[in-house]
């Protein structure tokens, strides 16, 4: 969509953000916030965050959990009941949102709707007092930037979904902040348009080399854009890691639950070995897991295994054995739902390639199987 | 085919015709009517004991702008009714201004409460509007008239030891009018104000606008439909208005429309207040058109 290269890369220039991933653009200690209310809510309870500088940083998690409310209290719109938060190391909590060098893209967009398109990517340059001629040149650069060129005179009622999701882009980028908020700013628009701006969102974030923070409740735009995450749940940061580490190596049944599906397995711990652990299954048989740091190392647990880690097989030679309860084809893949001899449900996802054909039928009896170290041990 | 369509389509706009007939009937019979009678009794002579005779006459409107001296026959200005056109456009200017001053506060506080509590601060706002005009306007005076409340609670503190002249001054129509017609200001504006996408004044704060410049950048261009309707809705009836002025005025701070109905009265000249009324028609439908066509430009300028 932006293919006005040469314009992001001379806007790169101009921002002149050489600096590395080392530096800390965002700095959150132990920050809290209590809404009024009876009872009263407790949206944040103690978060500890650093961002980094060039970052593309996410904020996952289901309605309710906190993400909005960390990205206002960010952005200055509301102050926080407890804790420190910090801008490449000064403090921020005393400056109102209009003296903080960040700015935000709007779940609805926020576009002033009795300014035009230009007018409304120039208002934050006027606010600034920046003088005429830069404040047109800059506004010219954003909107070849977005490709909006041919709408400056728009009114934002008379362009489209898509559109006005890139004006409120070029609105807050055109003051150069050092970081961009962004709350759900993909929602309103439909499939493809969404894919289309996951990746230009992304290249737009490595190339201008503004530190973005986003938040999202849908994991798949998470995993594809950021280069850290962090699943929030309850008020509090879950996990934080790569989008691999979050997928692959969940920390906990929330995190493992919210991101992607999962099936949960009842097992005992044999035996463990650094973070590796021997771990006996429902079946009597035993397969090794990966341990995290932090979950209990004896006793019962429970294992995460990812659906498209697993496969069919006949009871002899799989760990789990149960009856095949239906099987649903999903174009690029097929699903096949289980009932184990426990009476766990468990899910398995099956690439679809020209040739194959999936040998069982429902009502079969089969088994599942998954390799070593594959399975993750899970906090409850 | 084309045939059905329009036996349709004309069928659909006799439905539209006979639905609209209503109001037009009364429209016409109730506004057109009286009007127009209005317009022909101005230019008759007025009759001995009140009413019209039926004489073409000019007298009317000669005498709404310029009188005769009644010693030397010179022909001069009338500066008693010049006068109190000034006041009553005086007045009622600083009535829409003072009913903005409080208006559009009171509107933005209750546009900014919680969902759940601003149908009571509304409530709260058009009770007084529920009551008679002349109650209302009773009860103000009986607040401020010398031997009123403020005078005798001010007077018993020992803060001033002769009651305060408040009534019949401009100062006092001014507060009886303000009273009238504030939640004819309050109404709009909060309408206005209460669509107004609170996204909007943070984005403005994000995009490093001030207190002051979100207001005037961001909150203003966007109630100004709210606060116009309200200057209106002020602004035209406070031209016209009689009860309050006669009452908190005392009858020696005539306003246009204690003129009118003095002629229609004691004056016993029918076609004098005829003449009158339609002038001030005139300055009110003025005062429209500038309104809209300054409105009109704007959002053209925008557009």
């Amino acid at each position: 969509m932006f293919t006005g290269i040469s314009a992001i890369t001379a806007y790169c220039l101009d921002t002149g953000t050489g600096d590395t991933n080392l530096t800390t653009a965002i700095h959150a200690r132990n920050l809290r916030k209590v809404y009024p209310g009876n009872p009263p809510v407790e949206a944040l309870a103690g978060v500890d965050l650093e961002i980094g500088d060039n970052e593309f940083f996410t904020l996952l998690g289901p309605s309710g959990c906190g993400k909005t409310t960390m990205l206002r209290l960010i952005a200055g719109f509301e102050h926080p009941t407890g804790g420190t938060l910090e801008m490449f190391g000064k403090d921020l909590l005393d400056l109102p949102p209009y003296k903080r060098p960040i700015n935000t893209v709007f779940q609805s967009y926020a576009l002033f709707p009795h300014l035009t398109v230009a007018q409304n990517i120039a208002f934050g340059l006027e606010m600034l007092g920046k003088p005429k001629a830069e404040i047109k040149a800059t506004v010219d650069e954003m909107m070849e930037l977005v490709q909006m060129t041919a709408m400056a005179d728009r009114q934002t009622s008379q362009i489209s979904g898509g559109q006005q999701q890139r004006v409120a882009l070029a609105r807050a980028l055109a003051p150069k902040p050092r970081v961009l908020l962004l709350d759900e700013p993909l929602s309103a628009l439909d499939f493809k348009l969404r894919k289309e701006m996951q990746l230009e969102l992304k290249r737009l974030q490595t190339e201008t080399g503004i530190t973005f923070i986003f938040v999202t409740h849908d994991q798949e735009e998470a995993l594809t854009m950021s280069d850290r995450i962090a699943v929030m749940g309850g008020g509090s940061i879950r996990q934080i890691g790569s989008p691999r580490d979050i997928y692959d190596r969940p920390a906990e049944r929330f995190v493992a639950d919210f991101i992607g599906d999962t099936n949960f397995l009842p097992a005992q711990i044999k035996s463990v070995e650094g973070d590796v652990a021997q771990v006996l299954l429902a079946s009597g048989k035993t397969v090794t897991a990966h341990l995290p740091e932090g979950v209990a190392r004896e006793g019962a647990v429970t294992l995460a295994v990812r659906p498209e880690q697993a496969s069919l097989t006949t009871s002899e030679t799989g760990l789990l054995s149960g009856m095949i309860d239906n099987i649903v084809y999903f174009g690029t893949d097929t699903h096949v739902h289980m009932t184990l001899e426990d009476g766990t449900t468990f899910v398995l996802r099956q690439q679809n390639s020209a040739d194959s054909t999936l040998e069982y039928e429902k009502g079969d009896r089969a088994a599942v199987r998954f390799g070593a170290n594959v399975a993750q041990v899970l906090k409850d | 085919m084309a045939d059905l369509s329009t036996t349709v389509a004309k069928r659909a706009s006799r439905t539209r015709w006979m639905l609209l007939a209503p109001a037009l009937i009364i429209l016409v019979l109730a506004a057109s009517g009286p009007l127009l009678i209005t317009l022909v009794y101005s230019f008759l002579t007025p009759g001995d004991y009140g009413g019209v005779v039926w004489k073409f006459s000019t007298d009317g409107w000669f005498n709404v702008f310029a009188q005769r001296d009644i010693f030397d026959d010179t022909l001069g200005w009338s500066d008693a009714h010049l006068s109190i056109l000034w006041r009553s456009i005086k007045l009622s200017l600083m009535t829409t201004l003072a009913c903005l001053f409080f208006g559009v506060p009171t509107a933005y506080f209750i546009a900014t409460r919680p969902k759940q509590q601003r149908d009571m601060w509304m409530l709260l706002i058009m009770i007084p509007f529920w009551t008679n005009l002349l109650i209302r306007t009773f009860a103000i005076l009986e607040l401020i008239r010398n031997e009123g409340t403020i005078n005798t609670l001010l007077l018993w503190l020992g803060i001033i030891d002769a009651p305060i002249q408040m009534l019949y001054t401009e100062g006092s129509i001014l507060l009886g009018m303000l009273y009238v017609y504030l939640p004819l200001m309050v109404l709009p504006v909060y309408a206005s104000m209460e669509r107004l996408d609170f996204s909007l004044v943070e984005a403005g704060y994000d995009l490093y606008a001030t207190r002051f410049q979100v207001l005037r950048r961001v909150i203003m261009p966007l109630v100004k439909p709210g606060v116009i309707a309200g200057s209106i809705l002020v602004f035209v009836p406070s031209l016209g208005a009689y009860v309050t002025p006669r009452v908190m005025g005392g009858g020696n701070q005539l306003m246009l429309g204690n003129l009118i109905e003095l002629q229609f009265g004691q004056g016993r000249n029918w076609p004098l207040g005829a003449a009158l009324s339609i002038t001030l028609l005139v300055i009110v439908m003025v005062a429209l058109i500038f309104y809209v066509r300054t409105a009109g430009k704007e959002d053209a300028h925008h557009g």
